[in-house]
């Protein structure tokens, strides 16, 4: 359905504004739209949800004591009990000494990731591409989700910083099971545009997949060469930027990521760039700062780090506009990630591993360590041996304990594939590439 | 507020839903996190709305809005069901729902202090103080400490004609030193990482003593950067209760959802190793494992009067001497399987579609004591507090990392050990249970940030432990 204009942004932020009434330091966030979701399983649609929602944040400084509320409750008085509840918590907290002031004036990148179809994208328009999936794999059990979101945006502070947008998305991501936790296959898209999920393709990729896992065999753990698919590397990127080239936990000594080392090999590239046509969301942050490309690693090279205000205070730098709401406890990390693949695909990086393994998607990863950014986690749906260039066989699921960090490390990336955009295994998405590594630890079989 | 409730139940049922209810909730959060004696976030929230489910068919419909008037929530009944009748493209078999007694009443958690009229400066100032003592310790780079209270109304209605209110408070915190090394960071927290919670007011926080430990935890976080690394080797493990909490939680309490056990979970959280055909006769542990589903349990974190269906909370066996006799369900799950509603389905605010949930999921006490277990142990480990955990889709295969753990040689606990990891699978695992300590040492430990669902939803749940051994573990894994 379309975003309700019950809630225009851009008035709530100015009326709790108003509401402040130069009795603090404010900046406002504000919010409305609507997000709906068509899950399924066992091959039918079992959950369908919708809602719009209209939300405000307000973070106030008061002579630098601040405190942070946000809220779905946007009429008058509710707005206008909240602003007073607040600024009087935020005279009874200690003086925050590291509060970095309101982001300036400053002009926003014109970019719209939004598509009006997609906009008004109904419940019956993600029905049908759940049934093109699920018709794909015929005699397979299916399940996943077709989502779509519209929400529009506006940011105002007491500095004069204003800033507004609106975004789409739509995400896909689906399974076909032959014989359901043991032989399945996994296909994933996210576009601003539903058009961009197309419902029949996924579905034959995650179904050629399941049907060749059938019979899985098991595998001893040890060290073997891989070839990861795009959404594995989805989830080393998400993994590396949230934990790693996050300028909070780098000044905090939480970070393995060492500015100006050759950490990774000479062939890595990663970026964040909120401004790529591709991307999704809108060109401002938290703060209201503008957001613009920040390369993180370039040619194996760790450049760039992701700042917000608190964090470029302290390291005596510049905001790179990557803010997030509760970032001063998270830190600021990037959310628009690209990492710069090759022209290979992904048969072409199987024809180059004389014996190793495929890897379709990493599951449950958990940080042992984060100055190592050893992770421990399982693959899933869809393992295979690859022998002379060829895939041999499927295993079943193994468990690994891995750098995240010295999986792309110096001398470890034999290629890179085509990049595209594929589902981490945390949900958030990045445009990055299959690669053929030369080696991964794996440390147990999924039975033992 | 039931007013409003209603409107949306009738606003589904005149566009053709077979089964409607609703729900309309107001939830007040506070968070105060501190690090180095500087509060770095004092956040509060105020989420409130409607939101209602249709059944139409194969498929739930739901929609929900932060309107709470009656047009808009009318609205929200029609939407619902329009969005249910959208999945008949993809249809499945039709959705039946298990019987559960019509209520009218109203359910209170009780508290003794309300968390919310404690002053922000008391908070703030004690915060402060702990991370102070834990940072005066020598070596301690970071001190956290935080609080977090939550304080939720709620207003069902269902179509069937029940009627509940219910309002909960939940109040919990902890605290945290990290020491950095070159090459590695060490943690110590307390009560347990991320805190503990339980339903209450602000007396919990006041029973933990937190000031009583905020030197110990940066002695010891200190400490684990020279100890030397847990060794690779398959003994005895001895889990205190908080990591046995935990692997309740993730190799009992998700496996015996009944949601994924039919596969509704499949793609995302996943399935489970368990078959309903095994139900009431497959060995899951030792004769010493009695595991129940308790959401009566005064002060856990996973309590309620009714779930958000309407099903009155109750005590469910779901291991009986080893043996697995029970699952957590709904009302539709439990009625493709042929057994009673549970009463365990919950959703994560008014903006959520309820889904089964973990109440609280507990290991019943033994005879044992801690102090007797280590007595009883020549050659084992005692593991700590967890800092990671990973487990399969099918609640198979788990890792899971401790903050600490001590060597136990000849019965008596020994030197420090860092980095401490152990591996199994989850029916050998729980088939090696031997030694379980008293209910004198059963803890209420609470799981704030449990994630399910698609939206994902945060549930809160609750783990009655207390430490136990283990016999033949694999641990010392490492990358």
């Amino acid at each position: 359905m379309t975003v309700s204009g019950a809630v225009a942004p851009g008035d709530l932020a100015e009326r709790v504004l108003d509401m402040v009434d130069g009795r603090a330091d404010a900046q406002v966030r504000a919010g409305a739209g609507e997000s709906a979701l068509t899950r399924f399983a066992n091959s039918f649609i079992h959950q369908n949800v919708a809602e719009y929602r209209a939300s405000v944040g307000l973070n106030v400084s008061v002579d630098g004591r601040s405190a942070s509320v946000a809220t779905t409750r946007v009429d008058d008085d509710a707005l206008r009990r909240l602003v007073d509840a607040t600024l009087a918590a935020a005279r009874l907290r200690p003086v925050d000494d590291e509060w970095p002031g309101l982001a300036p004036p400053a002009p926003v990148p014109a970019v719209d990731h939004y598509d009006a179809t997609t906009a008004t994208a109904t419940p019956g328009e993600r029905a049908a591409v759940v049934k093109d999936f699920v018709d794909a794999g015929a005699g397979l059990e299916a399940a996943g989700f077709c989502s779509t979101s519209s929400r529009e945006y506006a940011y105002a502070n007491t500095a004069g910083q204003r800033a507004g947008g609106r975004a789409t998305d739509a995400a896909f991501e689906g399974i076909h099971q032959l014989v359901p936790g043991l032989a399945a296959g996994q296909s994933t898209r996210s576009s601003i545009r539903l058009a961009d999920i197309d419902g029949v393709a996924l579905g034959r990729q995650a179904a050629a997949t399941a049907r060749a896992a059938a019979d899985p065999v098991d595998l001893d753990p040890g060290d073997y060469e891989v070839v990861l698919q795009n959404e594995c590397v989805a989830t080393i990127a998400v993994f590396l930027g949230f934990d790693s080239f996050n300028a909070k936990t780098y000044l905090d000594g939480q970070s393995c990521v060492r500015l100006n080392e050759a950490q990774f090999d000479d062939v890595v590239n990663i970026w964040d760039d909120a401004t790529d046509p591709r991307a999704i969301g809108v060109a401002y942050d938290a703060e209201g700062t503008p957001k613009r490309r920040v390369d993180l690693v370039r040619d194996g090279v760790s450049v760039g780090l992701a700042h917000d205000r608190r964090t470029a205070r302290r390291a005596d730098g510049e905001s790179t506009g990557h803010a997030v709401p509760g970032g001063e406890t998270w830190g600021a990390y990037p959310e628009n990630l690209f990492m710069a693949g090759g022209d290979a695909s992904v048969e072409d990086l199987i024809g180059g591993l004389d014996r190793g393994l495929l890897v379709s998607e990493l599951n449950y990863c958990r940080v042992l360590d984060p100055k190592t950014m050893v992770i421990t986690g399982l693959t899933r749906n869809g393992t295979f041996v690859v022998e002379d260039g060829k895939i041999a066989r499927p295993i079943r699921n193994l468990r690994f304990t891995q750098s995240f960090r010295d999986a792309l490390g110096p001398g470890n990336v034999r290629r890179l594939g085509a990049a595209r955009f594929a589902a981490s295994n945390e949900d958030e998405v990045a445009h990055v590439p299959s690669v053929h590594l030369g080696r991964w630890h794996f440390t147990g079989g999924a039975r033992g | 507020m039931f007013d409003y409730a209603d409107d949306a139940v009738q606003g589904a049922l005149d566009a053709g839903a077979t089964y409607a209810d609703a729900r309309v909730v107001v939830r007040r959060t506070e968070a105060l996190n501190c690090l180095n004696e500087m509060i770095e976030g004092f956040n509060y929230s105020e989420e409130g709305g409607v939101g209602v489910r249709a059944l139409i068919g194969s498929s739930w419909g739901f929609f929900a809005t932060q309107d709470i008037t009656t047009a808009a929530a009318r609205a929200a009944g029609r939407r619902a069901a329009d969005i249910a009748r959208a999945s008949a493209l993809v249809a499945g078999p039709a959705i039946e729902m298990a019987d559960v007694p019509v209520a009218q009443t109203h359910w209170e958690s009780g508290h003794l202090e309300d968390p919310f009229a404690v002053s922000l400066g008391e908070k703030a100032d004690m915060l402060v103080a702990l991370t102070a003592a834990t940072k005066s310790v020598t070596g301690v780079a970071l001190a956290r400490a935080n609080l977090t209270f939550w304080d939720t109304e709620k207003w069902f209605v269902s179509s069937q004609g029940s009627r509940i209110s219910q309002h909960i408070v939940e109040s919990g915190g902890g605290m945290g030193a990290t020491a950095v090394g070159d090459d590695e960071s060490q943690v110590r927290s307390y009560p347990q990482s991320f805190g503990q919670f339980n339903v209450g007011g602000y007396e919990i926080v006041r029973a933990f003593d937190l000031p009583g430990h905020a030197t110990r935890i940066g002695e010891e976080a200190v400490a684990l950067l020279h100890a030397p690394a847990c060794p690779a080797a398959t003994t005895d493990l001895i889990l205190e209760s908080s990591q046995l909490a935990l692997q309740i939680h993730e190799s009992v309490g998700h496996a015996i959802e009944l949601d994924r056990i039919l596969g509704w979970e499949a793609a995302y959280a996943g399935t489970s190793f368990l078959e309903l055909p095994q139900l009431g006769t497959m060995r899951y542990g030792s004769e010493l494992m009695n595991i129940t589903a308790d959401a009566t349990l005064p002060g856990a974190l996973g309590s309620f009067g009714y779930d958000d269906e309407g099903t009155p909370a109750q005590r469910v066996d779901i291991v009986r001497d080893g043996t697995w006799v029970g699952v957590l369900s709904g009302r539709d799950s439990a009625a493709v399987a042929g057994l009673p509603p549970g009463g365990m389905v919950r959703a994560d605010g008014y903006a959520r579609l309820p889904m089964v949930r973990m109440t609280n999921v507990g290991l019943l006490p033994g005879d044992s004591s801690l102090e007797q277990m280590i007595a009883d142990t020549n050659d084992g480990i005692y593991m700590s507090t967890n800092r990671s955990w990973s487990i399969d889709d099918k609640r198979l295969n788990f890792q899971f990392g401790c903050e600490i753990a001590w060597e136990i040689k000849n019965g008596a606990r020994t030197r420090m050990l860092r980095n401490p990891t152990y591996t199994g699978i989850t029916p050998q695992f729980w088939g090696s249970l031997d030694r379980i300590a008293g209910e004198e040492e059963w803890v209420f430990w609470g799981t704030p940030n449990c994630g399910k669902g698609q939206p994902n939803q945060t549930g809160h749940t609750g783990h009655p432990a207390a430490p136990a051994r283990f016999r033949n573990v694999r641990v010392g894994v490492t990358g």
